[in-house]
């Protein structure tokens, strides 16, 4: 029997979880949020030592001291522009833990097969194959994120054929593990569960992975949640639950900023490549110009709005881009941030990297907050963006980003298009905006080109 | 009452709760909420360290050890990344008042 004050730490624990999370929906909270569930996690991992006699102690605090260094290491020296990654790397390993916590507990309760709960080996069965499938699922977004394969949505012929097997496949095999519990179906379930999660995650295109790792984020809490059945853990069960629940909440609010729907994301490359790009440069005539020129056109502007996009960050450009902004207020010239709401890799994403740059938390104006404003700008400055300002997105009913809400760049005076090179966004599809008439590009490394704006510009 | 009635109100309020406390997120804190959660659903740790230790066989503790060890890292590394990356969030502020110092900067809107 679990003794009763460590069931009611148990108890506080949950109920800090649910205000860190309470917490991290609003800014002046967030911080205080997070650190409250911090020390909740500790408290409960020190109060398990309690709930009963434990054997391999020394083992056991040497593998979370390894955890500890692995997690802390790795979660100090990321950049943050490679921090989505880091949270889906994050989610798997979660999720691989709790596939492996079932997959020991159906051994030890396979002699007891007769007097343990048929419902007691579902959840068992239900953490393995779902626990599988959020480890696959976040590799293989970590390794899309990381660039390590490609971004693009990986489909072969047979896939939904493949995808579908192996569903059913491990349906039948969970079947078999709840009926007579046994560790060799619980394995078999495991890889399938992989094969899975693989399979699932493939064809999605890379501007939706951020939105796969969310729900894969959920898919490891409900795992959690169901662990904590199979073990008699209250505290697991509302902990899962509870990231369970907010993750598929969360998954839904992404989703929908971004104006896509959760199957279409999933299943969209599947029924006719309704998320491929061309993933290919053009050679269409552009204008473009030097720093010279651009510094000259946003000297003289009364407005000016930026458009900061993911580009920008990877080039670390943002250090600069704060100084240009600087100079540019001295000068009396208005100008503001323009967020798009999936800006970055991540919902949230650029306003982590912009804060990182040190740039004023009040110059961020939201996309609802300013798409307004754009005909009254003289100058747009986008910086390593290209999808959120596409209008392909309010008019081509073929392309990926169909239906997603952009940024009105295209309504002001000028617009002046910082890129690398003509190679399209991350969704891999062309901008009809960069061939405008009002559009003058100013191509190089971001960091490089921002550093000589920024000189031409403080030298007027 | 029935102790699977007991677990079935326990899991549909947390759901309850979940959906609620997260509902009016601004989408500022999307990344940070998300990768919060992730943490959170690290107590899987506790799991892992009682499996571990309430088994004998030499193969299953093994398997344990790895499941801890990525219990903490899921657990640790969330909440620490997390923390940095809203660490960022508050430190853009007192910036944001240290060029009213030189000029009329971004209080002068105010005079």
């Amino acid at each position: 029997m679990i003794p009763t004050w460590v069931q009611l730490a148990y108890l506080a624990a949950a109920v800090c979880f649910i205000l860190a999370l309470k917490g991290l929906s609003s800014p002046r909270t967030a911080r205080r949020g997070n650190q409250l569930g911090a020390a909740a996690a500790v408290g409960a991992t020190v109060v398990v030592f309690f709930e009963a006699d434990l054997d391999h102690l020394w083992l056991i605090i040497a593998a979370i001291a390894v955890g500890t260094v692995l997690g802390v290491v790795g979660a100090q020296r990321v950049q943050m522009t490679q921090m989505p990654q880091l949270v889906a790397l994050f989610n798997g390993v979660g999720g691989g833990a709790a596939a492996l916590v079932a997959l020991i507990e159906l051994e030890e309760l396979t002699p007891f097969a007769d007097v343990v709960p048929t419902f007691t080996f579902v959840a068992t069965v239900f953490t393995i194959f779902v626990g599988a499938v959020s480890f696959a699922g976040s590799m293989i977004t970590f390794a899309k994120l990381q660039e390590l394969i490609t971004t693009r949505p990986v489909i072969f012929p047979g896939l939904p054929v493949a995808f579908g097997g192996a569903f059913v496949a491990a349906i039948a095999i969970a079947v078999v593990a709840v009926v007579s519990p046994q560790l060799w179906p619980g394995v078999l379930l495991a890889v399938l569960g992989l094969v899975v999660g693989a399979l699932l995650v493939l064809p999605v295109g890379g501007a939706d992975v951020p939105i796969v790792i969310s729900l894969l984020n959920a898919f490891t809490g409900l795992t959690v949640a169901a662990g904590g059945y199979v073990l008699d853990n209250t505290l697991l069960l509302v902990a899962g639950t509870l990231v369970g629940a907010a993750g598929t909440l969360l998954t839904k609010l992404m989703a929908s900023a971004m104006g896509r729907s959760l199957v279409n994301i999933l299943f969209g490359a599947l029924r006719g490549g309704s998320t491929l790009g061309a993933g290919e440069a053009s050679d269409r005539p552009v204008r473009s110009a030097g720093p010279q020129d651009v510094a000259i056109m946003l000297a003289y502007a009364h407005k000016v709005i930026i458009v900061p996009g993911y580009g920008l960050a990877v080039a670390q450009a943002q250090h600069s881009l704060r100084e240009l902004v600087e100079v540019l207020d001295e000068r009396g010239i208005e100008v503001d941030y323009a967020i798009h709401p999936v800006a970055g890799r991540m919902p949230g994403h650029m306003n982590v990297l912009l804060a990182e740059a040190q740039v004023p938390y009040e110059k961020l104006v939201e996309m609802d907050g300013i798409n307004s404003d754009f005909k009254h700008a003289d100058v747009v400055l986008v910086v390593g963006a290209n999808d959120v300002v596409n209008p392909a997105a309010k008019t081509t009913p073929g392309a990926p980003i169909y239906g997603m809400p952009i940024l009105n760049a295209g309504d002001a005076q000028q617009v002046i298009f910082m890129k690398r090179s003509m190679r399209p966004g991350f969704a891999g599809i062309e901008n009809e905006l960069l061939f405008d008439p009002k559009t003058t590009l100013l191509f190089g490394d971001a960091k490089d080109t921002m550093g000589k704006l920024l000189s031409a510009v403080k030298a007027l | 009452m029935n102790d699977s009635i007991v677990w079935l109100t326990i899991f549909v309020l947390s759901v309850f709760v979940g959906i609620e406390v997260v509902s009016k997120v601004s989408s500022t804190l999307h990344t940070p909420l998300m990768s919060g959660a992730n943490a959170i659903h690290g107590v899987i740790l506790i799991g892992a360290i009682l499996v571990t230790g309430s088994t004998d066989s030499g193969i299953a503790v093994a398997v344990g050890l790895v499941a801890i060890v990525l219990a903490a890292v899921n657990m640790v590394g969330g909440f620490v990344v997390t923390d940095r990356m809203l660490q960022m969030f508050g430190k853009a502020r007192p910036i944001a008042s240290k060029p009213a110092s030189d000029a009329t900067g971004p209080s002068g809107d105010a005079a």
